[in-house]
C-alpha cells in the first residue's frame, strides 16, 4: 500500500512516503515535512486555518489527501515570504497589527494571496468574501480586512513600477 | 518614602526573580504573565524598558515557566496590567536605584546628579564609565523589593503610552513553529484520550482490535480504570483509531445532558445556595411605590477557541515536564503534583503560546492527559492534541444564566430600589485545587467534586460580577442563587457574569429610561456622578450621533455601558443595526477609560475583539444538549461571527490622569451585548430578552407581535 508521492511544496520538489493515499495533506505537511506553518484547527474543513494553496487555489489541507497532490504544486504559508523579503501581506499585516493569537493567520494569508493573485485590486466587499471560509476568534477581522486592502494598493504600486521601468524611455 | 508594595511584588519580593542583566546589553525580565494573543509580553517589556530606562529592543522577555518566573496564578481577570504590570513596574524601579545608588558610590556624588539613558548613567547629563551591565557584577538583585524607590512620573514616560508592534506576531505571520501544538521532540509518539463521557461513567466494552484494524498503523494502549490513551508514531493513525473507538466503545452510567436541560430557566427549577449582597431583601413594596421587573436569560456559551487544545510532556528520572498553553503554570503544577502524587518540585510546567483561550478552556486538561500519559511511559516525550469535537463536547463551558432585575420608583418618579437577581452555575471551575481534571475523574480513585463555590467578590465576583448597577439608587441588593448540579462542567469565559448582568442591566435601564419618556443617554449621565463614567457615555454618544433618530425601518441604535467590575476600565458601546429575519450588524462605535494606556493599539485591538465575541455570542451561540442525534458539536452546529458579519468600528480611549493601568480584554462585552439588546428593541419595537438572538428568536418575537 506504501508508495511514493512527488509533488511541489513552495517550489521544493518533494517526494514522500505515504503509507495510505487517503493520508490528510495537512498532516505530511506538519509531520514528514515539518512544515507546521499550517495550523490543524478543526480536521472538519470547516474553519480555514490549514488552507493552503494546490496549484493556486486554496484548498483545506485536512480534506485534500496526500494522493490528490502527486504532481501538483503546493504552496503554504512558508512560501509567501521572510522576515528578510517578506510578502507584501505579511509586511502590511504587521503594520496593521493585524491578528491577535494568531492561530487562525495562516490560512487567512494563503487566502488573501490566492485572492490578490487573481485579483489585484478587490474591492472591500470582494476580500470579505474571500475570507468568509476563514474564522478568526479573536476579532482582528476589521485590522486583517485593512491589511488586505493595503496588500493590494501595494502590489498594484509595485507592478506599475515594474511596468514603468520597463517600458522603454 | 515607603510605599506599600504591589500585592503580587509583596508575594514575589525578590529583585532577580523579577529581571536581570545577566547577558550583555540585553535585559532578561519576567513575569508570571503569559501570552493568550492578548499581547501582554509586548506591554510588559514597555513597561520594564520604560522604568529602567532602555530601549525596548534591549528587552527579553521570559514568562510562565515554573522553576524560573513569579508565581502570579491565573492570566485571566484582566488583572496582568493593574496587578501583573505595577508589579513589574515597582520591581523595575527597584532595580534601577540600587544601581543608580552603586554608580553615586562609586563616582562620589550623590544619586541624585545621575540619570540613565539607555542603560547607561549620565553624571549631569555627561556620559560616564558605567551602565547596567558593567556595574551587574556588583550590584546584587539578590534583595527583596521595599518599597522605597520612587517610580518614574507618567509625565516623563515616553515608551509607555506610545504604540509598540506586538512582540509575537511576526513569528506568527511567517508560519514559525510558535504553538504549543508545532512543537516536536526527539522521540515524541501522539495521542489521543477516548474521553469518559462523564464523571461516574465506566468503561465496560471496547474492542482493541477492531481500533488496531481501523487505525491502519501500529498504535498501542494507556489504560488505567476509565482513563483510556491511543498512542502511536504516526498522528494520523492515532486520530483514526481515537475518532473510531469513541464512536464504539461502550460506557455506564453515561449521562448526556438533554435537551430540557440546556435553557437557562431550567435553573430556576434547581436547588441552590443562596446569598444576598448588599442591602437586606425588601419586605412589600412601599406605599406609592411603583415596582417594574424584567428577565433575561443568557445560554451556555462556548470558549470556542480556534484551535483545540494541546500539550507535551516528558516524565524521565523521576521529573515531569509539561509544556501547556494553560493560563496559569503554578496553579496547574499544584493540580498535576496531586494527580501523579509526585512533589511540586519534581514537576515543571511551562507554557508555550497557544490559540486564543479567552478563560478556562481544555488546555488544563489536555495537559494533565498528557502527563498522565507521559507518567506511565518514562523516557518517551508524547504530544496529546484534543480532536475539534472533543474540545466542543469537553471544555468548561460558560454556565447559563437568568437575571431578573426589579426596580421600584416613588412618587416623583426617582428610582429608589434595585434589586438584581441572579441564578448560575459556577464561573470557577479551575483545577488550582487539586481537581477540576477530567483524567483525574476517570483515573481510579477519583477526588471527590470541588465543594461548590464561584469567584468571591473581592476577585470581582463570577456569576455576581457587574451586577450591581454603577447607578446612584439609594437601595442596591444582588440575590444571588448559585446552582451547584448543571448538566455540563461550567467555567470563567472572559468577563464571567459581567456579560449576562449588563445586558441585563443596561436593557432594564433603557427599559426604565423609555417608560419615563426620557433619553437613555441623559437617564444615565442623571444617575452617575463619576466623572470617568460620564466621559465614555458622553464621548460615545457623540461618536454615534446617538441624538439623530433613526430614519429607516427595522433599524436602530442601542448604548451599553459599564465600569467592569465596578472597579476597573470604563467602557460605552454603541452599536448600530437592521433587523428582518436576521439581526445584521451595520457599525459600532466604542468610548473607553483605561486609566494608564501602556500600549494604545493593543489596547484598541483588545477592545474590538472583545466586542466582536460579545457580538458573537449574542447573535449566534448557545451551547446546545440536544445535538447527540444530530452528531457532535462542530461549526456548523456552533457557528461564530464571520468575516461578512462583522461590522466597521470605531474605538476612542477617553484619556486619563491616572497612572494606573486597567485591563481592557473584557471591558466591552457587556457593553456590546447591551448595546445589540437594546438597538434590536429599538428596531423591532419590542424588547428582547432572551440570548441568542438567531432567526428563530427573531422569528419567534416578530410573529408574536
Amino acid at each position: 500500500m506504501t508508495r511514493n508521492i512527488a509533488f511541489t511544496v513552495n517550489g521544493r520538489p518533494v517526494d514522500v512516503v505515504a503509507a495510505h493515499d487517503d493520508t490528510p495533506l495537512l498532516d505530511v505537511l506538519r509531520n514528514e515535512l515539518s512544515l507546521t506553518g499550517t495550523r490543524f484547527g478543526c480536521g472538519l474543513e470547516q474553519c480555514g486555518c490549514c488552507i493552503v494553496l494546490v496549484d493556486g487555489e486554496p484548498e483545506k489541507s485536512c480534506g485534500r489527501s496526500i494522493g490528490s497532490v502527486a504532481g501538483r504544486s503546493v504552496t503554504t504559508v512558508e512560501g509567501l515570504g521572510t522576515p528578510d523579503r517578506p510578502h507584501p501581506l505579511q509586511e502590511t499585516f504587521l503594520e496593521e497589527q493585524a491578528g491577535q493569537c494568531g492561530y487562525c493567520l495562516s490560512g487567512i494569508l494563503v487566502s488573501a494571496k490566492a485572492l490578490l493573485d487573481r485579483n489585484p485590486s478587490p474591492s472591500r466587499a470582494q476580500i470579505v468574501r474571500a475570507l468568509d471560509d476563514n474564522l478568526c476568534r479573536c476579532g482582528a477581522h476589521n485590522r486583517i480586512l485593512r491589511a488586505v486592502e493595503k496588500a493590494a494598493a501595494r502590489l498594484r504600486e509595485g507592478n506599475n513600477r515594474e511596468n514603468r521601468q520597463g517600458s522603454p524611455a | 518614602m515607603t510605599s506599600a508594595l504591589p500585592a503580587v511584588l509583596a508575594e514575589n519580593p525578590r529583585l532577580d526573580r523579577w529581571l536581570n542583566f545577566d547577558a550583555p546589553g540585553k535585559v532578561e525580565i519576567s513575569t508570571g504573565r503569559v501570552e493568550l494573543g492578548q499581547g501582554v509580553l509586548t506591554a510588559m517589556a514597555q513597561i520594564a524598558a520604560e522604568e529602567l530606562n532602555v530601549a525596548l529592543e534591549r528587552i527579553v522577555v521570559r514568562s510562565g515557566i515554573t522553576e524560573l518566573t513569579p508565581n502570579e496564578g491565573y492570566t485571566a481577570g484582566s488583572q496582568s496590567m493593574q496587578a501583573g504590570g505595577i508589579a513589574l513596574r515597582q520591581a523595575c524601579a527597584e532595580a534601577r536605584a540600587r544601581f543608580l545608588d552603586h554608580a553615586a558610590q562609586m563616582l562620589g556624588c550623590a544619586a541624585t546628579e545621575l540619570t540613565l539613558r539607555d542603560g547607561h548613567v549620565l553624571r549631569n547629563a555627561a556620559p560616564t564609565k558605567f551602565d547596567y551591565w558593567s556595574l551587574a557584577q556588583s550590584v546584587s538583585l539578590d534583595a527583596d523589593a521595599t518599597g522605597n524607590a520612587a517610580r518614574k512620573l507618567a509625565a516623563q514616560y515616553t515608551i509607555v503610552g506610545r504604540d509598540a508592534a506586538r512582540l509575537d506576531l511576526p513569528a506568527k505571520l511567517f508560519g514559525a513553529p510558535v504553538f504549543v501544538h508545532d512543537m516536536r521532540l526527539d522521540g515524541m509518539a501522539h495521542a489521543r484520550v477516548v474521553r469518559q463521557p462523564n464523571r461516574g461513567a465506566s468503561l465496560i466494552a471496547f474492542d482493541e482490535a477492531a481500533t488496531r484494524r481501523a487505525a491502519r498503523g501500529p498504535i498501542q494502549f494507556v489504560r488505567d480504570g476509565n482513563f483510556l490513551a491511543i498512542v502511536g508514531e504516526d498522528e494520523t493513525a492515532v486520530e483514526t483509531a481515537a475518532a473510531f473507538a469513541t464512536d464504539h466503545i461502550k460506557w455506564s452510567a453515561a449521562e448526556p445532558p438533554t435537551a430540557f436541560q440546556q435553557e437557562a430557566t431550567w435553573l430556576l427549577q434547581r436547588p441552590s445556595i443562596d446569598r444576598v449582597i448588599g442591602a437586606p431583601v425588601e419586605a412589600e413594596p412601599g406605599r406609592g411605590a411603583q415596582s417594574y421587573e424584567a428577565t433575561y436569560t443568557r445560554p451556555y456559551i462556548a470558549h470556542a477557541s480556534i484551535g483545540p487544545s494541546c500539550a507535551l510532556a516528558l516524565y524521565r528520572d523521576g521529573q515531569m515536564t509539561v509544556w501547556t498553553h494553560c493560563q496559569g503554570v503554578y496553579p496547574l503544577r499544584a493540580a498535576l503534583a496531586r494527580m501523579l502524587k509526585l512533589d511540586p518540585s519534581a514537576i515543571s510546567v511551562r507554557h508555550v503560546q497557544g490559540p486564543g483561550c479567552y478563560g478556562h478552556n481544555g488546555a488544563d486538561d489536555a495537559a494533565a492527559d498528557v502527563a498522565a500519559i507521559a507518567f506511565r511511559m518514562p523516557g518517551r516525550p508524547i504530544r496529546l492534541r484534543w480532536r475539534r469535537q472533543e474540545e466542543f463536547a469537553f471544555e468548561p463551558v460558560s454556565p447559563a444564566m437568568v437575571v431578573k432585575v426589579r426596580a421600584k420608583l416613588n412618587d416623583a418618579g426617582e428610582l429608589i430600589d434595585w434589586t438584581t437577581e441572579i441564578w448560575s452555575g459556577t464561573h470557577q471551575g479551575r483545577p488550582g485545587g487539586g481537581t477540576n481534571l477530567l483524567a483525574m475523574e476517570a483515573l481510579p480513585n477519583p477526588p471527590a467534586p470541588p465543594p461548590p463555590n464561584d469567584v468571591p467578590e473581592a476577585a470581582g465576583g463570577g456569576a455576581t460580577r457587574n451586577g450591581e448597577p454603577l447607578y446612584e439608587i439609594a437601595v442596591k441588593r444582588i440575590i444571588h442563587h448559585l446552582v451547584p448540579e448543571v448538566p455540563r462542567r461550567t467555567s470563567a469565559l472572559r468577563s464571567l457574569g459581567a456579560t449576562a448582568n449588563i445586558f441585563a442591566l443596561e436593557s432594564f435601564v433603557d427599559e426604565l429610561a423609555e417608560r419615563a419618556g426620557r433619553d437613555p443617554v441623559e437617564f444615565r449621565l442623571a444617575r452617575l456622578s463619576d466623572p470617568r463614567a460620564r466621559a465614555v457615555i458622553e464621548r460615545v454618544a457623540a461618536m454615534a450621533d446617538l441624538s439623530t433618530k433613526a430614519t429607516q425601518p427595522n433599524r436602530g441604535k442601542g448604548i451599553g455601558f459599564s465600569q467592569y467590575k465596578n472597579r476597573a476600565a470604563y467602557a460605552a458601546v454603541v452599536m448600530e443595526l437592521e433587523v428582518d429575519e436576521t439581526v445584521r450588524l451595520l457599525r459600532a462605535w466604542c468610548a473607553a477609560d483605561a486609566g494608564l494606556v501602556v500600549n494604545p493599539d493593543a489596547v484598541i485591538n483588545q477592545l474590538e475583539g472583545g466586542m466582536i465575541q460579545a457580538a458573537s455570542w449574542v447573535l449566534k451561540e448557545q451551547v446546545r444538549f440536544d445535538n447527540p442525534s444530530a452528531g457532535p458539536i462542530d461549526w456548523e452546529t456552533y457557528p461564530v461571527l464571520r468575516f461578512s458579519e462583522v461590522p466597521p468600528i470605531d474605538i476612542e480611549l477617553v484619556p486619563s490622569d491616572s497612572d494606573m493601568p486597567l485591563g481592557v480584554g473584557e471591558a466591552t462585552a457587556g457593553p456590546t451585548a447591551a448595546a445589540i439588546g437594546n438597538a434590536v428593541s429599538r428596531a423591532l419595537g419590542i424588547r428582547v430578552r432572551d440570548l441568542p438572538l438567531t432567526r428563530e428568536r427573531i422569528m419567534a418575537l416578530l410573529l408574536a407581535q
